[in-house]
């Protein structure tokens, strides 16, 4: 087995923590809300990472950190093994580009489509503007939107079309890492499927690298080449897909795993066992954080929050993943 | 009894390039407690029907309709005050677009509980004592503590949450849902979907579902609607449509989704190459057929209205299976 330390990290963070101020209410003054915590992850070259947790667990917090867009409050974000506190936006934006989870709020309201799809190549002034037209004709060939399409608004589209048209405007850079924070949640499956049929396609042909933030478990286990589990901030699992899909080693992995919904009508929606016990990220349990809603929690769970637990390639945040313990 | 029927809605939008028709006569009917999912391609006209059953519609925008009844009532020409006071409170919509529901300028907690007290009481300690109630069942924690905040500071799941806590504020007898659970994980969707049958069963709200995922529709749908281009292609009950379609876009989509265990990684999807027709200006015939592996010259003149079979599973193909398959052997 290859050692992921020897591939080549396009992308990676090491010991990154993000928190914010909340208001807690009306004169009650601010209080700390870690949305990260420590996290440090590779993205290899070429790679497809999986990023997938619980809703509110830090994904997108973790994507805008990525994406230069957010400052850690700790830790620190490698492009190709280089420091980003020495790259400036443009560098950024040139390198990595966001397809992100909204693709409402992401697309300015007052332009059209042709001129939102170029904007990165105007603002990186980026080829000769009389080809940019083309370029966006080809752009909307490629994401399956039809040519007419550029003169419309946002507003004039579906939501499928919307995102569709966020696809054009990262992918016309032709960036080496794509960052998609849900890229087809909002799209119907036919579309989906093309859609995951183009990223596919492009990564082969452009050698992309790409972090996939979905919480369709069926879409990370068919691209992904490894994938991490987030819960309350930090990474609770991490290794390749077809490991972590077949071999989960954290109770939290096991539980989004059985809750996936496939497309079965003799089967009803499944029992998550989790509890109504939700985490509160302003004051997250003692010990392991996940163990109020653990049905396997032993004693050592409820105050010692564990080590990082490395199987090989596989790791896993969990007390009871520690084989040696057993 | 049926909470909502409805037949030939239709909604017509005067566009640039002449007149667009996103949703053309389609028909259907919601019994109380009854779970009915809509399902189609990005832009077939989910949302603009839902938007038309509540009185919504982009100014611009003409809706007709043969029927439009709620609780058995007329509702096609209530005037504006009278269909205000249904929405939120007897039929209230979990709309696709968390930003259009929710204001930015307010803390959650006063938005859900101006819903309440818009429709049930004024009592401003009730209203707060629901809001936390319903924020705690679609599982955000220290519920309290959140409302004191705005839209912006939450995430994109925490959001559509908020907003399904809001459209149950009020015990509605309909609920219609655009895509209520997408920026959700698994887990969540799940318990969300726990919740909306609880709530069926307690209450016997009828609940119509609009969603992409095929695997929530197999999974909670007592009848399915699968839209094309602003008409209905097929519809019946959950088991049947999953397990014969029978119209060919049906029969495309359930290939296109990657199946746990039975899609090999990295392998291509099935697909349905090519994009949707434009509904500007006058159409006819089966709208499916510049798509459709099995069409044939009569399908530019086919009337694509439903044909129901005796299961009560209809389906707008006018080539019946056999014929189709006959002719792909040969
Ligand atoms: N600007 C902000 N101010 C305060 N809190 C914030 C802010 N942005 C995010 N948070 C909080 O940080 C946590 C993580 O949010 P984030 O958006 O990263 O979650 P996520 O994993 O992307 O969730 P989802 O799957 O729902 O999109 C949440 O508790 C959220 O409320
Ligand atoms: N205000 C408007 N003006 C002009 N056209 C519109 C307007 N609103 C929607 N449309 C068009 O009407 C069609 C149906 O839109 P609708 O939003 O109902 O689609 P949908 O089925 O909900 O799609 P999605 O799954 O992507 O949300 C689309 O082609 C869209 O571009
Ligand atoms: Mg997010
Ligand atoms: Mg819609």
């Amino acid at each position: 087995m290859k050692d992921k330390n020897l591939v080549d990290s396009a992308l990676e963070t090491k010991d990154v923590t993000c928190v914010f101020q909340v208001s807690q209410g009306f004169m009650k003054g601010k209080k700390p809300l870690a949305a990260v915590k420590g996290v440090s992850l590779k993205v290899p070259k070429g790679q497809v990472v999986g990023l997938v947790g619980e809703s509110g667990c830090g994904k997108s917090t973790l994507a805008s950190i990525l994406l230069g867009l957010q400052a850690p409050t700790k830790g620190d974000v490698l492009y190709s093994g280089e420091s980003a506190s020495g790259f400036n936006r443009k560098d950024v934006a040139r390198r990595i580009q966001p397809i992100f989870q909204d693709p409402y709020s992401s697309l300015n309201p007052t332009k059209t489509i042709r001129s939102i799809v170029s904007q990165p190549l105007r603002i990186h002034n980026v080829g000769d503007p009389s080809e940019w037209n083309a370029k966006v004709a080809e752009i909307l060939d490629l994401v399956g939107l039809p040519r007419r399409a550029a003169g419309s608004y946002p507003s004039q589209l579906s939501g499928g079309q919307r995102q569709r048209v966020a696809i054009a405007r990262a992918l016309i850079m032709r960036p080496e890492i794509v960052i998609c924070d849900e890229p087809t949640s909002a799209l119907d499956v036919s579309v989906q499927s093309q859609i995951l049929n183009l990223l596919q396609d492009l990564k082969e042909e452009l050698g992309l690298t790409y972090l996939l933030i979905s919480h369709n478990l069926a879409v990370v286990e068919h691209l992904a080449d490894r994938v991490a589990v987030m819960y309350l901030g930090r990474i609770v699992e991490e290794g390749p897909s077809e490991d972590v899909f077949a071999d989960p080693r954290h109770p939290y992995t096991r539980a989004l795993l059985e809750s996936v919904l496939t497309p079965d009508p003799t089967l009803s929606v499944p029992d998550t066992h989790l509890g109504a016990v939700f985490p509160n990220p302003i004051d997250p349990p003692s010990g392991c954080v996940f163990h109020p809603r653990c049905a396997d929690c032993i004693d050592k769970c409820k105050t010692i929050a564990p080590e990082p637990i490395q199987d090989g390639d596989h790791m896993a945040e969990c007390h009871l993943a520690d084989r040696s313990c057993q | 009894m049926s909470i909502l029927e409805v037949e030939n809605l239709t909604v017509d939008i005067p566009v640039a390039a002449g007149m667009l028709h996103p949703v053309r006569s389609i028909s259907f009917s919601v019994e109380k407690g009854e779970t009915l999912c809509i399902v189609g391609e990005s832009g077939c006209g989910k949302s603009l029907t839902s938007l038309a059953l509540m009185g919504l519609l982009p100014k611009a925008a003409i809706r007709r309709a043969d029927k439009l009844l709620f609780r058995g009532e007329e509702i096609g020409d209530l005037p504006e005050r009278k269909m205000a006071h249904l929405r939120g409170g007897a039929m209230s919509m979990i709309f696709q677009e968390p930003m259009t529901s929710l204001n930015p300028a307010y803390t959650i907690g006063d938005q859900l509980m101006e819903v309440f007290r818009r429709h049930v009481t004024r009592d401003k300690a009730a209203a707060r004592d629901r809001a936390i109630y319903l924020l705690e069942k679609v599982g955000i924690s220290s519920a309290a503590s959140r409302l004191g905040q705005y839209p912006h500071q939450l995430s994109g799941g925490l959001r559509q949450r908020v907003m399904i806590a809001m459209a149950l504020m009020c015990e509605p007898e309909l609920i219609i849902a655009d895509e209520p659970t997408t920026a959700l994980d698994v887990t969540i969707q799940a318990q969300i979907l726990h919740l909306l049958a609880e709530l069926q069963n307690e209450f016997d709200m009828g609940l119509i579902l609009i969603t992409h995922d095929l695997g929530v529709v197999a999974r909670i749908a007592d009848k399915v609607q699968v839209m094309y281009a602003g008409r209905t292609v097929e519809e019946g009950p959950a088991r049947a449509v999953f397990d014969s379609p029978q119209h060919p876009y049906t029969q495309g989509l359930l290939r296109c989704i990657p199946i746990p265990g039975k899609t090999k990684r990295g392998e291509r999807l099935g697909a349905v190459p090519g994009i949707v027709p434009n509904l500007v200006g006058d159409l006819s015939g089966c709208m499916f057929r510049n798509r459709c592996p099995h069409a044939a010259p009569v399908c530019a003149t086919a009337d694509d209205s439903l044909v129901t079979g005796p299961d009560g599973h209809a389906n707008a193909c006018i080539r019946p299976e056999p014929e189709r398959v006959a002719e792909a052997v040969a």
